[in-house]
Formats: C-alpha cells, structure tokens, sequence
C-alpha cells in the first residue's frame, strides 16, 4: 500500500523512502534534473529539479516524498528559473558543441533542449582550462564540466578510487584530479570504472574512439531527454522502496 | 496583394554553412519567395541595407567590419536573428578566445613550419582582428535566437513561417540543436 502526492495536479504515489524526484520518475513524471543520478546518493547541488512545495521551492532529489504533499514543477515560473540555470552553465564554461563528441548524448545539451534555451543570454566567459590527455587511455576536458560531482562520487563510492574532487569556492570552483602531479596518468583510473560512464557532459572521455555513433543515432537524437530520463530511473513495479545505492553500500 | 516581407542575410565569422542551410529548404523556397523578398544578403549581391522586417546574421563577430555590418542590420531591421551556432555563441571561431591575439598571428604566419617568407598581413583594407571573437548579443540587441551548425533548412523554414504568420516561432525536439 503506498501513500501519494500531488504534482502539476496529478496523483503521485510513491514507496517509503523515496524522495519526490525518484517517486516523480518512478510514476513517468520528468523533473528536468542534472546532478541527480539514479544510481547515486542526491546532490541537490545544480537546483534544475526545484519545485515548489507549498508555496517554498525545494530540491525534488533531496525532499523526501510525503503524503499530501502540493508539488508544482512544471510551470513557467520554475521553468523560466531553470532556463536562466542552464544559461550560466553555458556561459560559465567552453561549450562548443558542434565540435564535442559528447553532442547528442550530453544531458546539459539535452536538458537545454528541453528547455528550449535557444540563446546563451549572458555574454560568455571563454575560460582557460587546459585539458589533461596524460593518461594513456582517457581524455579529461574541463572546459564542459558542470560541477555535478557525479564522478567524484562514482570514484568514491563505487571505485574506492577517490580519483576527481571539486576544489576552491564559489566562480573559482574546478574539478581536479587527486595526484600530486594533478595529471589524470598519475591515479589509477582505468577505462572499467564507473566514473568513466556517470559525466552528463563530455569532460571524461575514452581516448581513440571519438563521434563513433552517427549524428541521428545519439542517445537524445532519439527521443528528448524528459523520454529518456523516464526509461533509466527504476520503475515503479520494480522500485521497490528506492534503489539500492541511495539505501545500500554502494 | 499583401506587401511583401523584406529580408536581409549576411555571413560575419560564419563558414555560408548556415546560408547553404537555408538554400536547403529547397522548392519552399518558391513558396517563402510569395512572402518576402530579399534585400541585402549573399544570395541578391545587394551590398548594403535598406529598411528591413527581417535580419538574419550568420557568424560571430571577430573583426571590426563584423561590428560595422552589424550595426547597419541593427539599424535597419525591425526584427534582428542570430543564425546558428557561431552568431548564438561565437562558435568555432571562438575556440581562439583563450590565446593570446599577437601569438596566433605569430604562430599562422611566422613560426608554422613551412612558411616560407611570410608575414602578418598588413593591407589598410583588411579589416582589424579584434581581441576575442564574440557572439552578436554581446554587441548589439538579437531579438531571436536559431541555433545550430548549422540550423536544419526544416527549423529554418519552420522558424520564419511562425514568424512571418505573427506567431512566437518555436522548435520542437530534433529541430532544436547545438550541433
């Protein structure tokens, strides 16, 4: 028997346990949503997924469903608000997508689309960031990084590697590789681990293969990512409470 | 007869892929050409703008001239587009934003291996390089924004028909790309 809430004006129901994000996906309702990650403890960190819970806005990943519960999200106050997020997500960084091998399978693209982000809006920054192509086999390129910290989480909790970290604060904020040297081929990730498939973006790249699918082929070519997002969170018949890695050792 | 729509185009730091995009609505082109006709662009070799509806620019901005011309669309269309990702972005181009100007020149016409005499070109009637490359909201105001590279003749066509019709243009999933 499972309690509900209301969301956009329909009936949610959701298992003990689950946040308003993981019951949302679970009963087919998109929330637009970028650090948030089936697989892994919420973030709450990239604010895409806030939505209104009785008149306050919260993070659906980390706000645990309750019966009852008043949820708008799609609504153009919010969506407006996630716009203007995408927007300096764009400008804060190097997003040239025509020329990233991640276009078509990248989830801030995706997202953006969804959005209909038609215009950066602000003007660019055009940081320097440097890549790092030491490691023989993976390509690191942080002018696309976000700061979801999906795989400094996948490196810690899954590969017990602790491979990536996020270091200084506020527009100074980078993602860094935890050697001394600071190069990517002085860590022992390897091309097996599951930081190397959780990047939203195109930063964590395997060396020697780039645009191997076909424009018309990719991951969002398909199908938007609100489609997308709904076929890789557990469903409900089978969620069973949540999934195991957010209750779980990992 | 309804008066028909005047249109400029023209390509600033652009590759003319966006240009080559919009020849390829193909045979809509008969029916858009009920509608509008074309004023200064490429495709009429009219070298510059009188009173426009419509501007569609093609490319960022990375020399003085783009500023000039630019300017010119600006004051002469009612309605101003940045076409695709280079005018949305600065695109391509903008690649060299993160080096220094004096060192690309010095790298293209002097250090490459091979070069053989060469020098930084210095004619009066080239136009200045600017510092960086910059996409035109950042210099004038864009009323609407196509992206891609270059946008699909589809999304070009289904943008100025909602737009030539007084609708808000929109592009659904798979006319809306970055790529």
């Amino acid at each position: 028997m499972s309690d509900s809430f209301q969301l956009d004006g329909a009936s949610v129901s959701f298992e003990a346990g689950q946040t308003v994000m993981q019951a949302a996906l679970a009963a087919g309702r998109y929330i637009p949503h970028l650090c948030y990650h089936p697989e892994f403890k919420p973030h709450g960190s990239c604010k895409l997924c806030t939505v209104k819970v009785g008149g306050r806005t919260m993070a659906a990943c980390t706000m645990p469903a309750e019966a009852g519960l008043n949820v708008e999200s799609n609504i153009e106050e919010l969506n407006g608000l996630r716009r203007t997020l995408v927007q300096m997500l764009f400008v804060e960084g190097n997003h040239f997508c025509p020329s990233c091998e991640a276009s078509g399978n990248c989830q801030l693209q995706a997202t953006a689309y969804e959005l209909q982000v038609m215009t950066p809006r602000f003007n660019e920054f055009y940081p320097d960031r440097p890549l790092d192509g030491s490691h023989p086999d993976i390509l690191l390129d942080f002018n696309r990084c976000i700061l979801c910290e999906l795989c400094v989480r996948a490196s810690s909790e899954v590969d017990g590697k602790n491979v990536f970290a996020l270091s200084g604060r506020g527009i100074t904020k980078h993602l860094i590789v935890n050697a001394e040297s600071g190069l990517l081929k002085d860590t022992d990730m390897a091309l097996t681990d599951k930081a190397m498939q959780v990047c939203p973006v195109g930063v964590i790249l395997k060396k020697g293969r780039g645009f191997s699918v076909p424009i018309g082929q990719r991951r969002y070519d398909q199908r938007p990512v609100s489609a997308q997002a709904l076929d890789d969170a557990p469903r409900q018949a089978d969620a069973g409470g949540g999934c195991s890695a957010c209750e779980g050792t990992p | 007869m309804k008066q028909k729509l005047k249109i400029a185009t023209t390509s600033l730091a652009g590759c003319f892929g966006c240009h080559m995009s919009l020849l390829d609505i193909d045979e809509r082109l008969f029916p858009l050409l009920d509608l509008v006709e074309f004023d200064r662009s490429p495709l009429t070799d009219i070298k510059h703008c009188s009173p426009c509806d419509i501007g569609l620019i093609e490319g960022g901005i990375c020399n003085a001239e783009n500023v000039h011309v630019l300017r010119e669309f600006r004051k002469n269309c009612k309605i101003l587009i940045a076409i695709g990702a280079c005018a949305v972005t600065g695109g391509l181009p903008a690649q060299r934003n993160h080096l220094d100007l004096g060192s690309c020149l010095t790298e293209v016409y002097l250090t490459e291996p091979g070069l053989a005499h060469g020098h930084i070109p210095n004619d009066p009637e080239l136009p200045l390089p600017l510092d960086k490359v910059h996409p035109l909201h950042e210099v004038v105001k864009i009323d609407y924004f196509i992206p891609g590279c270059p946008p699909s003749g589809d999304a070009i066509w289904k943008f100025l028909t909602d737009l030539i019709a007084g609708k808000t243009p929109e592009l659904g999933h798979g006319l809306i790309k970055y790529d």
